[in-house]
């Protein structure tokens, strides 16, 4: 999967919890301050993330998830290939 | 000092025969069943049938905030949310003038988020806790349709869940008109929801004989006070009324529809499931609503019963009717709704509390489905049509029961 499709997956998950439409889910995007995701929701889109994409995501690596280009980058990185 | 008096200005309802207040009228005085049979949510189960949601509540509110709610909360949000734009309580807290910090909301379920809990727990078993939803507590909580709508009509007074099974939105009512007596609230949102046709729940009532296990054609077969009735049919919807104190209703020119009159709870302390056979707390609960009501025996017009179609219940409430109207019990003219709505359980009172309502506004009780064969124990008139009330001041009986041994009445009265 390229950053890309990575991105555009990940989007659709955060268009199904929270409703942001996907074209804005981009990667200077904050989760927090610009999409409006809260915690608990941040939270669905970690473990949906964690089955579309094989990954595991530690509680403690949740915070520094702080834009999509960070968990792009984290699903980039700790992706089985 | 004169006690401070309460008044119903909204009506909201989503039920097995409709999705709003208009269509689950209509359905009522039509004598239309809203029982069916369930599919394959029910395959391999004792019973089949239920009476679900006409409308499905996700196609109705925005999927992210339905997504985010139990069904019960979702139906419990459309309900509320209708019974708020019919008080016209909208136009003013949009104008600025409703004060949040005296808008309460009493809002119950008899049994929760069953479908968030069981369908988490099969998550649970399939793929392990990580899978577990992180907003599953806040959707099965016993609040949470309460909450959701304090959250989302910005109600900052008290936010109660009374839960007393199927005498729950008959409770909600009385809270919530107590809150208003007291004074701590000039507004309040008052009902009950339920969510309760899953597998499990259906299994459980099958097991304990509750429910009906007549064959044949579903409509049929929630019949109550017919001698062929044998067991209740699972229902699911929610009611919600606005209550509001008679002086904040008038000072804005608010529609009344109705008038609290007076409430009774009690309970039976007999059996945690079976009622008192000879209604003896029931009888309490009537005596007391028709005591705090100022009324007399020959003001009430009109009863809608609990009336669950289950051999022993039926018979009980019709001792229990005699015992607090003496012969007047035999005039007046009862409905038994659950016939075409089935048993909505914490919802039931609530959206029977909506049908009285609307009785009394309409002057019409609406009919009882099925009666072909009465029970001759049962010495009321029971409208199998569509029935007149009397004009003049009048007042009609909402009757709950629940399991606990629950018992609440609530009586209404047309506006004076």
């Amino acid at each position: 999967m390229s950053t890309e499709e990575i991105r555009a997956a990940l989007a659709e998950i955060v268009n199904e919890v929270a409703g942001i439409p996907a074209d804005n889910v981009q990667l200077d995007k904050s989760f927090s301050d610009d999409l409006d995701v809260d915690s608990l929701s941040m939270v669905e889109v970690v473990v949906e993330a964690e089955e579309k994409f094989g990954v595991t995501i530690p509680d403690d690596e949740v915070k520094n998830l702080k834009t999509v280009g960070d968990a792009v980058s984290y699903i980039e990185r700790n992706r089985a290939s | 000092m004169s006690r401070t008096r309460v008044v119903v200005t909204g009506l909201g309802t989503t039920s097995p025969l409709g999705g709003d207040v208009a269509s689950t009228w209509e359905g009522l005085l039509a004598g239309r069943s809203g029982v069916r049979d369930l599919g394959d949510v029910a395959e391999g189960l004792p019973v089949t049938i239920g009476a679900p949601a006409a409308v499905d509540p996700t196609e109705v509110l925005d999927r992210v905030v339905a997504r985010r709610l139990d069904r019960s909360s979702q139906l419990a949000l459309v309900a509320a949310l209708e019974a708020w734009a019919d008080s016209g309580l909208d136009v003013v807290q949009a104008a600025g003038d409703l004060v949040s910090e005296r808008f309460g909301v009493a809002f119950a379920s008899g049994i929760g988020g069953v479908h968030t809990l069981l369908s988490n727990h099969a998550i649970l078993l399939e793929k392990g806790p990580r899978r577990v939803s992180p907003i599953s507590v806040p959707m099965l909580m016993a609040n949470a349709p309460a909450a959701t709508i304090s959250l989302k009509l910005g109600a900052r007074g008290p936010v109660n869940t009374p839960v007393s099974a199927c005498a729950s939105g008959n409770e909600a009512i009385s809270l919530a008109a107590d809150q208003i007596r007291l004074g701590r609230v000039d507004v309040a949102i008052a009902g009950g929801t339920e969510a309760a046709i899953h597998p499990l729940p259906i299994a459980a009532f099958a097991n304990m004989m509750a429910l009906s296990k007549n064959p044949g054609d579903p409509t049929t077969v929630s019949r109550p006070f017919d001698n062929a009735r044998d067991g209740f049919v699972l229902g699911e919807g929610a009611g919600a009324l606005v209550l509001e104190s008679l002086e904040h209703a008038q000072a804005r020119g608010a529609r009344i529809y109705a008038e609290v009159l007076g409430t009774g709870i009690t309970a039976d302390a007999h059996d945690i499931a079976q009622p008192d056979p000879e209604g003896r707390g029931g009888t309490r609960a009537l005596r007391l609503a028709v005591q705090d009501a100022g009324v007399s025996p020959a003001d009430i017009a009109h009863v809608n019963a609990h009336a669950t179609s289950t051999p022993q219940g039926d018979v009980a409430e019709s001792l229990m009717l005699h015992a607090v109207l003496g012969s007047h019990a035999s005039e007046l003219v009862v409905s038994a709704t659950k016939s075409m709505t089935g048993h909505l359980l914490g919802g039931a009172g609530a959206l029977e509390g909506v049908a009285t309502v609307l009785a009394l506004h309409h002057r019409i009780a609406p009919p009882t489905i099925n009666l072909d064969d009465k029970d001759e124990r049962v010495e009321l008139d029971v409208a199998t049509k569509p029935t007149d009330l009397p004009q003049g001041d009048i007042a009609a009986i909402n009757n709950s029961f629940g399991f606990g041994g629950a018992n609440v009445a609530v009586v209404f009265g047309t506006p004076t």
